[in-house]
């Protein structure tokens, strides 16, 4: 049975308010019957130096990614991992994690792919539960482990891949990297290794949102009116619009899969994770350079 | 102890302990390292940002007349696996001469046993690290 929804007025106006919990809302229900708390960063030694109490680590790179193919892990292998923290399929989820839930974002975005029904962010991660001055801990405390069912996996709803984007054309992409990465500005120097893709740039007539414009300063969602002001009049979504976003490998952009999805609540997001590693490495893909979005090209179905 | 063998102790030090307690002592190079000396603290302008790494971490390297070279390095407290990345490399380098540090393996940080627990894209931050140090030497003894 799922824990009771975060009724706080903060997060009533958005389109799925049941998707979120407020800091206040997690302190008090710390240790409910079917909650789970999962820390989710990008930095793999944060959880280890203080977490919220009772939360356990999930870790987006060695865990929820398959460790030979790029992709994510498999219904076996999913059930394997949750079992072993313990997560029971009718459990109520919170995620929350460091740089404004961005790597929270992307667990969600996973446990979606697997239908996890109850999934919900703490609205402004581990940067607010911090600066709140609420308790955290090194406790790491031992979990039954559950059984969890094995579920194939459904990309199809909420994931892209390119022969998808290809067939997407004409309808609204967003790319939510840096200004730089999007102008294809960033250059090779010697001896300044990037990992990345072959070439710079952005997908064509995908419009420039980086992720971070929906977060406020304290990593809290902006709020529902700015959202629709960044998304809808300047990004030029419609409501009905299917979209997609991307980013480098599928996690900044997860976090804006959750933000049009869940806040504004547009019904077809899928999120592009092969993103620009992949786009910007595939031999003829077509390539916009500069500040200007570009024409997309005639879509391929 | 020469200074080469700081490196295969290091290496030797990680490879000792299970995976999981790699992170352990990963954390603990982490907590250690150095504070920045003042005339670094109040000039951050002096430092270089490793853009490669997901967390702002900056270093800074000196050359001193004996040709030894100094390292310094500063990232915040949220960023523990690159201040432990840091910290390993200052370990590995600090003090040692120019020519040996240009000598280093450009694959030390994945030897060290990490790559696993820590993930391969994680560990290029820690590669471009060590070569932003090397190029920096580079220049300050051309």
């Amino acid at each position: 049975m799922p824990v009771a929804f975060d009724p706080a007025k903060s997060i009533a106006e958005y389109a799925h308010p049941e998707a979120l919990v407020t800091t206040d809302w997690l302190a008090a229900n710390i240790g409910t019957e079917g909650l789970v708390v999962l820390e989710s960063d990008e930095d793999v030694l944060l959880y280890e130096t203080g977490h919220i109490p009772t939360a356990r680590k999930i870790d987006w790179f060695t865990e929820l990614n398959d460790a030979v193919v790029r992709d994510y892990l498999d219904g076996e292998g999913f059930a394997k991992l949750l079992s072993g923290k313990g997560v029971k399929r009718t459990d109520t989820v919170v995620l929350y994690g460091d740089k404004s839930n961005w790597w929270a974002a992307y667990a969600l975005w996973v446990f979606k792919l697997f239908g996890h029904e109850d999934v919900r962010l703490l609205n402004g991660g581990r940067d607010k539960w911090i600066s709140e001055g609420r308790e955290l801990s090194r406790e790491v405390e031992f979990v039954e482990p559950s059984e969890y069912p094995v579920v194939e996996r459904n990309d199809a709803p909420i994931r892209a891949f390119r022969d998808d984007v290809v067939a997407h054309f004409g309808s609204p992409l967003i790319d939510v990297r840096s200004p730089l990465e999007y102008t294809g500005e960033r250059t090779h120097m010697p001896d300044y290794p990037q990992e990345g893709a072959l070439k710079g740039g952005h997908i064509p007539s995908a419009k420039s949102v980086p992720w971070a414009m929906a977060a406020n300063e304290d990593k809290t969602f902006k709020s529902l009116d700015e959202l629709k002001s960044l998304y809808f009049d300047f990004a030029g979504i419609k409501d009905g619009d299917d979209v997609i976003a991307y980013c480098r490998i599928g996690e900044r952009s997860s976090h804006t899969w959750f933000v049009l999805t869940y806040l504004l609540g547009l019904k077809n997001v899928r999120n592009y994770d092969g993103s620009w590693t992949e786009w910007g490495s595939l031999v003829g893909a077509p390539i916009v350079k500069g500040e200007e979005p570009g024409i997309a090209p005639a879509p391929k179905r | 102890m020469s200074k080469l063998d700081k490196t295969a102790a290091l290496i030797e030090d990680f490879h000792s302990l299970p995976l999981r307690e790699r992170l352990t002592l990963l954390l603990e190079f982490s907590d250690n390292l150095p504070a920045l000396p003042a005339r670094y603290a109040d000039h951050p302008d002096l430092l270089e940002r490793v853009e490669e790494c997901q967390s702002p971490v900056y270093l800074f390297v000196e050359v001193d007349e004996a040709k030894d070279v100094h390292l310094f390095f500063t990232a915040p407290a949220e960023a523990p696996t690159t201040r432990g990345f840091a910290s390993v490399l200052h370990e590995a380098f600090d003090g040692v001469s120019a020519d040996t540090l240009l000598a280093a393996s450009p694959d030390f940080p994945d030897q060290l046993g990490l790559t696993e627990a820590v993930s391969p894209l994680r560990m290029n931050g820690m590669r471009a690290m060590l070569a932003r140090i090397k190029r920096q030497v580079r220049e300050k003894t051309a």
